[in-house]
């Protein structure tokens, strides 16, 4: 019998062969990597069902959503303003893009040495194999870097729906009436798509939710000062992928429901890993979901990550949104400037993401920090020079893909790292 | 005590038997596709109180044979201070990674820099350029190192570089002459990893490859220090995680 889902995915002409060999490699990869952990917290169990439902139950939701008239948004970066989404009753989700997939088709447009996360989301949707993509009414794309800039124009060749917000290079006065008007421009965008004026009062209703979530993953971040960490690194990776492709509400209730437990564990003493074991500040590029790769390595050497850096992880949470506002431009000026607080290597310059390093590696007393850059990903491989003087700590920077070649050399190279710790 | 360590290379694996703090005696066979039999016929005729495996497939042991590891960086730290006790540097260079070593006044791993992913500029990419070139080993590294013609290879990837050497061949370059650019190439990027420390001295050249005076005299030059060998220095590796079984050190 062909299943509900299976009639989704064909409607939205997905390559059913290679998806289903996907699933099977990412169910594998889940088993093995998450599944194998021990005392893992019990909260996660409904982060284990999202991700086995991630092309499934929450498609079929965001299918529905969509059939009921809301408008859905793909974006692929943290400065795209989710409130605005959400003050329209869209659904916003971050896009497939964590997978070493399609790279042959994604190379007949883009050259073989690209990053891996811009190949991934190419790859992805030239090989039929990103639910996501196809549900979108609107992708929206931003200038964060040149490689995303520019594969950008040839995603909306192929799809013919991106809409790329210009992210200024530096924070100066001018920047900052940029990045307002940009986000001026999405809100008259959203506007345009939904047929819904933007209002006070849905401007309030997102902005609780998105911030909601964001308080739910600061409260995640702040329990793992704890020393013993009560959760791995690995589990609260994936808390954080999960956050941008489930419903906010749900993805808060359970996140708070997790902390809840982790909180437990903290008043007892108790925790993933032994009191004492070695903890790592990770800091550098995102890691998608299903990219795994440096915490399994890490954590597999018996040392535990206690945070992220990176714009999957705190970067994506450090800030709230005022919720004081009378006027809709008020909430637009006020929500602009909290964008432009994130501290994306993209910006000239970009000391406080220095300090930001600082300061987290101290707050979860980590006792290094590994500089973490995907290859060809210049404005955090350049910033990992800088990183490596300021922080006071032992300090590994890495650059590696999605690919598997080079695990063993990562290994020994993590190994010494705790060795020398 | 008696201990040994077994260094898991990617080219060969070397074995080392210590007995209170001494070099007893050495083994070294060819890693080959059945690793795992040669370690346990390695091991099979050597007896010892403890093991301790090392090198890029040290984990096989751990797995197969719940034998305790240590990285190959600081076994190799360990393993040149056995040879030389004053040493603050090592630069080996692997069958399929480079690495140079930094320590401190104590012995102490205090950085490291490997190359990355792939085996450009190390000792397989030696092995296959001496072989594309028709040398032995021994020769390819007794070649002088001013003699010839300068020509320059730009590549370091394995592939691009073999591609390189045939067109150089083509031209009627002497294959002494491209020879000797190859150790030149690999020699300048070990050296540009060395300038990224203080590179103090005394400074080891360890691994198999320091068998080639060339290499190590292209290097010295391009280091502008001296590059201390050690007498058998392939298995500075399997010497120093032999020491590091010993408990009170490991």
């Amino acid at each position: 019998m062909e299943n509900q889902y299976e009639t989704i995915w064909k409607e939205l002409g997905l390559n059913l062969e290679n998806h289903a060999g996907l699933l099977g490699v990412l169910s594998d990869a889940y088993t093995n990597i998450y599944m194998a952990q021990k005392n893992r917290p019990k909260g996660m169990e409904y982060f284990d069902f999202v991700v086995s439902e991630i092309h499934s139950l929450r498609i079929k939701e965001i299918y529905e959503a969509k059939e009921s008239g809301r408008p859905i948004v793909g974006a692929f970066c943290i400065y795209v303003p989710e409130e605005i989404v959400l003050a329209v009753d869209g659904v916003c989700i971050g896009l497939c893009a964590g997978a070493e997939v399609g790279s042959e088709e994604a190379e007949k447009f883009i050259p073989r040495n690209t990053c891996a996360l811009i190949k991934g989301f190419m790859g992805f949707k030239l090989s039929g194999l990103c639910p996501y993509v196809e549900l979108t009414d609107l992708i929206v794309g931003e200038t964060t870097c040149d490689g995303k800039k520019k594969a950008y124009e040839i995603f909306n060749e192929i799809t013919k729906k991106v809409y790329v917000m210009e992210i200024p290079n530096m924070k100066s006065p001018k920047g900052r009436e940029l990045w307002e008007s940009e986000v001026i421009r999405f809100r008259e965008k959203m506007e345009a798509l939904s047929g819904k004026r933007i209002t006070v009062e849905g401007l309030q209703k997102g902005m609780a939710l998105v911030n909601a979530k964001r308080k739910a993953l600061q409260r995640l971040s702040a329990l793992r000062n704890a020393d013993p960490a009560p959760i791995s690194g690995l589990d609260a990776l994936l808390v954080n992928q999960v956050s941008f492709y489930d419903d906010p509400a749900r993805f808060t209730r359970m996140t708070n429901e997790l902390c809840d437990e982790l909180e437990e564990r903290v008043k007892s003493g108790s925790g993933v890993a032994a009191k004492g074991a070695k903890r790592l500040l990770v800091s550098g590029s995102p890691m998608a979901i299903p990219n795994w790769k440096l915490h399994a390595i890490v954590e597999g050497s018996g040392a535990v990550i206690v945070g992220e850096e990176a714009c999957i992880g705190e970067r994506n949470f450090r800030d709230m949104s005022d919720e004081n506002f009378a006027t809709v431009e008020e909430a637009i000026a006020k929500m602009a400037g909290r964008y432009l607080s994130i501290d994306c290597a993209c910006f000239t310059p970009n000391n406080e993401r220095l300090d930001n390093i600082n300061i987290m590696a101290g707050r979860l007393h980590a006792d290094g920090v590994i500089h973490y850059s995907l290859q060809f990903c210049t404005p955090y491989m350049m910033e990992a020079f800088k990183v490596e003087k300021s922080v006071d700590r032992p300090f590994l920077k890495i650059e590696t893909d999605y690919g598997m070649e080079d695990f063993g050399q990562l290994k020994t190279r993590v190994e010494a790292f705790l060795e020398i710790i | 005590m008696r201990t040994i360590g077994i260094d898991i290379g990617s080219r060969y694996i070397k074995a080392a038997l210590v007995a209170d703090g001494k070099l007893i005696s050495f083994d070294r066979r060819e890693t080959g596709c059945e690793p795992l039999e040669i370690c346990r016929s390695i091991l099979g005729d050597i007896e010892a109180d403890r093991v301790m495996a090392t090198g890029y497939g040290r984990h096989l042991l751990e797995v197969h044979g719940d034998i305790p590891t240590v990285t190959e960086i600081k076994a190799f730290a360990r393993g040149a201070r056995a040879f030389f006790p004053a040493c603050r540097t090592v630069i080996d260079i692997g069958g399929q990674d480079t690495k140079v070593i930094s320590l401190d006044v104590d012995g102490r791993v205090w950085k490291f820099e490997m190359n990355d992913r792939c085996a450009a500029g190390t000792g397989k990419f030696l092995e296959v350029m001496a072989r594309t070139l028709g040398y032995d080993m021994a020769a390819f590294g007794a070649l002088p190192a001013d003699e010839g013609e300068e020509v320059r290879i730009s590549s370091m990837c394995t592939v691009f570089a073999e591609s390189e050497v045939v067109s150089l061949i083509a031209r009627g370059v002497s294959r002494s002459s491209i020879a000797k650019s190859i150790n030149r190439a690999v020699a300048a990027r070990v050296a540009g990893m060395v300038k990224r420390f203080p590179a103090e001295e005394e400074i080891v050249f360890a691994g198999g490859c320091a068998h080639s005076p060339l290499l190590r005299g292209l290097l010295e030059k391009l280091v502008g220090k001296t590059l201390f060998v050690p007498s058998v220095p392939e298995i500075t590796g399997a010497l120093g995680a032999a020491l590091c079984a010993v408990p009170e050190s490991a």
